[in-house]
């Protein structure tokens, strides 16, 4: 008999949430050690507040087993197919910026467009007799990203982290990442390719559509959401 | 909705009638090495096929669909002429319409044959219509041969004509590119800059796309930059031709029309007159069949010739209930060397017991 509040365990993200609620009256910590994912509410009765990985987020919204949760519309986006049918979007929380895009490196002068990188990944396939390699942990967002613009003759190398890495160490000639402020990019001699603007992602509160609310859950759903938005 | 035996019987039963026309019956297993349809359809079938793995073989694919194993089993030891029949379950992910089965039977029918391509053609559509004799569906018809016949014919630079028959299945983008090469769209400040040599950069040389490669694409951006652009008088005639559309006799007289200012696709456009008379020959009534030069476009790509599909009257949330082409390009891609003209198709069994379940 009460609502499951899903927040990001660590960093800025966690922090960030927290000062976001917080801000509205509705205090969230961490309760016990350093390193036990506990967590406390204050402000509010009848709300638990569950500290889970930010990519978890929304399997867990997803499956119902949190009523609320946190995370990045990247996140979501990529996680669930459908996903509108499963979560719904309660409020942009104004932090947690971050661009999916593409990038190639800075060197080709050629390449500015998803147009260039169509033409140069046909040129490279036969050149080097395989596809063109983007390295990415957003598989199927950019999948379908560039099979709606018609870009042919790539393929998609997972790449979990230090996704920047992969062109200077040739085990891809692209990548499609997050970036916020392209520091990283840069320093790898990379440059974002103008018309690949994937997904604007930033941290977002999400209702599932999935989580059964029982009698006094109702109340307290309507009672903090007043209080949030 | 039909139980999986009923399902299964009727395959059986529509997959007897093409070993009865004297198709060898295949069974390709259900698992396929992805690498070769990786190859062939490229990320794409990452979003249609399902992907699985293990450490001694790699990633594997359960089969999306069989005319591919079937065309390299034949392309590997066929004897010729060859006709092949089977029955069995394809996966195809689903995930933007969960109304769509991601597991069905198909039964289907292949031909591999040198001699008389529009009577081999007529002859899976013939056999195919007969056992969906009785059910309330509408066939329509193509033949991407003719597209690719009038891209070949544009006044225009072979490199453009590459390009574009490269993308002829992706309808947005073959758009884009008719238009950027008919001088249609502006020309970006930092292309022209770039064709007018005044972009230099100190940016390191990384990656495997090495330095030659990108001078190269340059050489060919000033090339093509010099390049006339596509009259738009030869525009509006490949506009006319992908929304030509109507029964075979009306459809075949426009094309007719077409060849006076497009002398090149004659010889497409008799393939297609071929096909309407063996057609024909085979109690097929051609004066109300469909023919849409677009059909078949946006599908997988290899048909490359005559295509068809057959729907469900008054239910558009149903899948084609039968489909299939002309394919002769993908025996060169999988034959290594070899070729073969070939032509085949597939129906549902599944959704054709759904419909005489609803009639």
């Amino acid at each position: 008999m009460t609502l499951k509040l899903g927040v990001p365990s660590k960093g800025r993200l966690m922090d960030k949430t927290f000062e976001w609620f917080g801000a509205r009256g509705i205090t969230l910590e961490r309760t016990g050690s350093e390193r036990e994912y506990a967590g406390r509410v204050d402000g509010i009765d009848g709300v638990n507040l569950i500290l889970l990985s930010a990519g978890e987020i929304p399997r867990e919204l997803a499956a119902g087993r949190i009523h609320l949760g946190v995370t990045g519309t990247d996140l979501v986006q990529e996680k669930l197919a459908l996903w509108e049918q499963l979560v719904e979007p309660v409020e942009a929380l104004g932090f947690g910026h971050a661009d999916l895009i593409i990038a190639v490196p800075h060197c080709w002068v050629d390449v500015d467009t998803l147009d260039d990188l169509d033409a140069a990944a046909a040129a490279f396939r036969a050149t080097h007799g395989h596809r063109m390699r983007i390295a990415t942990k957003y598989h199927r967002l950019v999948r379908e990203f560039l099979q709606a613009s018609g870009v042919a003759d790539y393929a998609l190398v997972d790449s979990q982290g230090a996704t920047e890495g992969t062109v200077a160490n040739e085990t891809a000639e692209a990548i499609a990442d997050i970036t916020s402020s392209g520091e990283t990019l840069r320093a790898n001699h990379l440059k974002v390719l103008g018309d690949a603007l994937v997904l604007q992602s930033q941290a977002t509160l999400w209702r599932s559509r999935t989580a059964e609310l029982e009698d006094g859950d109702v109340q307290v759903m309507e009672a903090l959401l007043a209080r949030l938005v | 909705m039909p139980t999986r035996s009923q399902t299964l019987a009727r395959a059986t039963a529509l997959r007897a009638m093409f070993e009865a026309q004297g198709a060898a019956l295949v069974e390709p297993p259900i698992l396929q090495p992805a690498d070769t349809l990786l190859d062939l359809y490229g990320e794409d079938i990452r979003g249609r096929a399902y992907v699985t793995s293990d450490a001694l073989r790699g990633e594997q694919m359960l089969r999306p669909d069989f005319t591919v194993p079937v065309v390299q089993m034949h392309m590997a030891h066929g004897a010729e002429p060859a006709r092949y029949t089977y029955a069995g379950e394809v996966f195809r992910r689903q995930e933007d319409n969960a109304s769509r089965a991601n597991e069905f039977v198909q039964v289907g029918y292949e031909v591999f044959d040198r001699e008389g391509p529009a009577a081999a053609d007529a002859e899976v559509f013939a056999l195919i219509a007969e056992a969906l004799r009785g059910l309330p569906v509408t066939p329509v018809t193509g033949d991407i041969g003719v597209l690719m016949a009038a891209v070949a014919a544009l006044k225009t630079t072979q490199a453009r004509k590459n390009a574009l028959m490269r993308h002829i299945w992706r309808p947005k983008r073959f758009r884009q590119l008719l238009d950027r090469f008919a001088g249609r769209t502006t020309v970006p400040a930092a292309r022209a800059a770039l064709l007018a040599g005044k972009v230099e950069t100190d940016a390191p040389s990384i990656g495997k796309r090495s330095e030659t490669e990108i001078q190269q694409r340059i050489a060919v951006l000033r090339a093509d930059a010099k390049a006339p652009p596509i009259s738009a008088q030869e525009v509006d005639l490949i506009g006319v031709l992908l929304d030509l559309k109507g029964t075979m006799p009306v459809a075949l007289e426009q094309l007719h029309d077409l060849c006076v200012d497009m002398p090149q696709i004659a010889q497409a456009v008799e393939r297609v007159a071929a096909r309407e008379a063996a057609l024909a020959a085979r109690d097929i009534d051609v004066q109300t069949l469909q023919f849409q030069a677009s059909f078949g476009r946006a599908s997988m790509e290899y048909y490359d010739g005559f295509v068809f599909g057959f729907r469900a009257n008054g239910r558009p949330d149903l899948p084609a209930i039968a489909s299939g082409g002309r394919y002769d390009a993908l025996t060169r891609q999988l034959g290594q060397g070899g070729e073969i003209p070939a032509v085949g198709g597939v129906m549902r069994p599944d959704l054709m017991l759904e419909l005489e379940g609803a009639t």
